[in-house]
């Protein structure tokens, strides 16, 4: 099963970049995540392992993730090793931008689970789950686009604030 | 195994809460059925009897490698969708059990035959943990003789028995105990938010000999899957079901689609019931009790945390059935 959300968000990649490589910050803008820890020595970057669960129906599921793709900042992509069977991927795509607009960049989050060998049963489980965890992706852009603005905000308001210091 | 039973035994001491087999009965461990008398010739012995011996024969010998992960990982849609759609399984403070090493897992236990607190909790474990994660659960030994129910083998299900559980609790595994077991499963409905263990005490004493912590577990719910009436321990005795299938209950409930079920043998379709199974603070016996804890001290410590978590988990729903 794949799924997928979109979303605009007023930032520029690098800034939104910033949010998805941060694994201590998934508990507090990812919706449904009850469990983001680091699993290995490395903490960002192609080999990381972080252990991930969501709370889908009656049960959190997930397992250890690792991280496949890093192209900064505009990809990255994660592959279970153990629990479900998992594919996740960050897209991050500058949208245009020029001297009198603000930075845009358009989020993408796409999840493919599912458990191979599980059948047809298997197949109605992903549907089932499925409104659950588009829900949880939308939120969980809607929360990246509000922190992540506000950063931009809190940024640009420090960056006038400088520059009228400095005058 | 006559050999297993009488160590075991002894190991664990004489009982003070109600005669020799009291410490190894929740466990599974029960004596041998005792001889056909010389007078017991007439044909209702001679088949109760034979009875008793094909299911004996079932019996299966633990196996701790017939456990199968990879069928574990395959079957969890399945799971999911029943305790999910069916049961709208909630389980809270999986974290509080230790994320590794063997640990004892005691839960009390509801839903006559048919245990959906056991299929919620379960699931939770093995998505939670992981299905790399060793987990048994103990179960009465008919359980695992029943025709078509060979496949919990490969959940990790095995026969209950102060053998099997140190085996299983050697090999670093989390173990899964109902002490209650049958007694305490097919209690009737207005006993539903009752912790009933029947003062067995055998789960603190398999605790200490192999140092593990206690994690109570406590569900609610199961109890409102049928209207059980009685357990029938009346009735299992007269039948001698007792001494020959190690059963001291034959117990009698509304349950569909059968309507008035008696043993629950061919178990029945659970109602609906919202489950919710809450996770207890693990408890390290002799860091909290002292080097030499009493069995008995421990054995109300459990029980009354777990009423107390009970309680209020009954105190939650509104309606029974609904949650």
């Amino acid at each position: 099963m794949r799924i997928q959300a979109v979303i605009d968000v007023a930032a520029p990649p690098e800034l939104v970049w910033d949010f998805v490589t941060d694994p201590t910050r998934y508990l507090h803008f990812m919706s449904g995540i009850t469990r983001w820890e680091i699993a290995s020595e490395q903490v960002r970057g192609v080999g990381a392992r972080y252990r991930t669960l969501m709370r889908v129906g009656s049960a959190e599921v997930g397992g250890l993730v690792e991280i496949v793709e890093h192209e900064q900042p505009r990809d990255l992509a994660w592959t279970s090793v153990t629990g479900i069977d998992q594919r996740g991927r960050w897209r991050l795509r500058e949208l245009t931008s020029g001297p009198t607009r603000p930075a845009r960049t358009q989020v993408e989050l796409r999840l493919q689970y599912g458990v191979a060998g599980a059948g047809l049963i298997g197949w109605i489980a992903e549907q089932v789950a499925a409104p659950a965890v588009r829900e949880n992706l939308r939120r969980s852009l809607r929360e990246l686009k509000r922190q992540a603005e506000h950063e931009q905000a809190r940024a640009a308001v420090a960056a006038r604030r400088a520059a009228a210091a400095t005058r | 195994m006559g050999t297993q039973t009488a160590s075991a035994r002894s190991r664990n001491g004489h009982k003070a809460d109600g005669g020799p087999f009291a410490d190894a009965a929740d466990l599974g461990e029960e004596p041998p059925p005792e001889p056909e008398p010389d007078g017991a010739h007439n044909p209702l012995d001679r088949f109760v009897h034979a009875v008793a011996a094909a299911f004996s024969s079932r019996v299966p010998v633990a196996d701790l490698d017939e456990r199968d992960p990879d069928y574990i990982r395959e079957s969890l849609p399945a799971q999911w969708l029943l305790a999910s759609l069916w049961f709208r399984g909630e389980v809270r403070g999986l974290g509080n059990i230790p994320e590794e090493g063997a640990v004892l897992l005691v839960g009390n236990h509801s839903g006559g035959n048919m245990t959906p607190d056991t299929l919620v909790f379960t699931l939770a474990f093995s998505t939670y943990f992981g299905v790399e994660r060793r987990f048994y659960q103990l179960a009465h030994n008919l359980v695992l003789s029943m025709p078509g129910l060979g496949f919990l083998r490969r959940y990790g299900t095995v026969a209950a028995s102060p053998e099997n559980a140190e085996r299983a609790l050697d090999s670093g595994a989390a173990v899964l105990v109902y002490p209650g077991g049958d007694h305490e499963v097919h209690r009737p409905s207005w006993e539903a938010n009752t912790v009933n263990f029947a003062g067995r005490q055998g789960f603190v004493r398999l605790a200490l000999e192999h140092d593990v912590p206690i994690v109570p577990v406590v569900a609610i719910g199961g109890q409102e899957t049928a209207l059980f009436l009685s357990r029938g321990e009346g009735l299992a005795k007269a039948l001698k079901l007792d001494r020959l299938l190690r059963l001291k209950v034959l117990p009698i409930s509304l349950a569909a689609p059968w309507g008035l079920n008696v043993g629950d043998m061919f178990g029945h379709i659970p109602l609906p019931a919202k489950i919710t199974v809450e996770v207890l603070p693990a408890i390290d016996v002799r860091e909290q009790f002292g080097p030499r804890p009493d069995v008995g001290e421990v054995y109300d410590h459990v029980t009354e945390t777990m009423q107390e978590t009970l309680d209020a988990l009954a105190a939650e729903r509104r309606l029974p059935i609904i949650g």
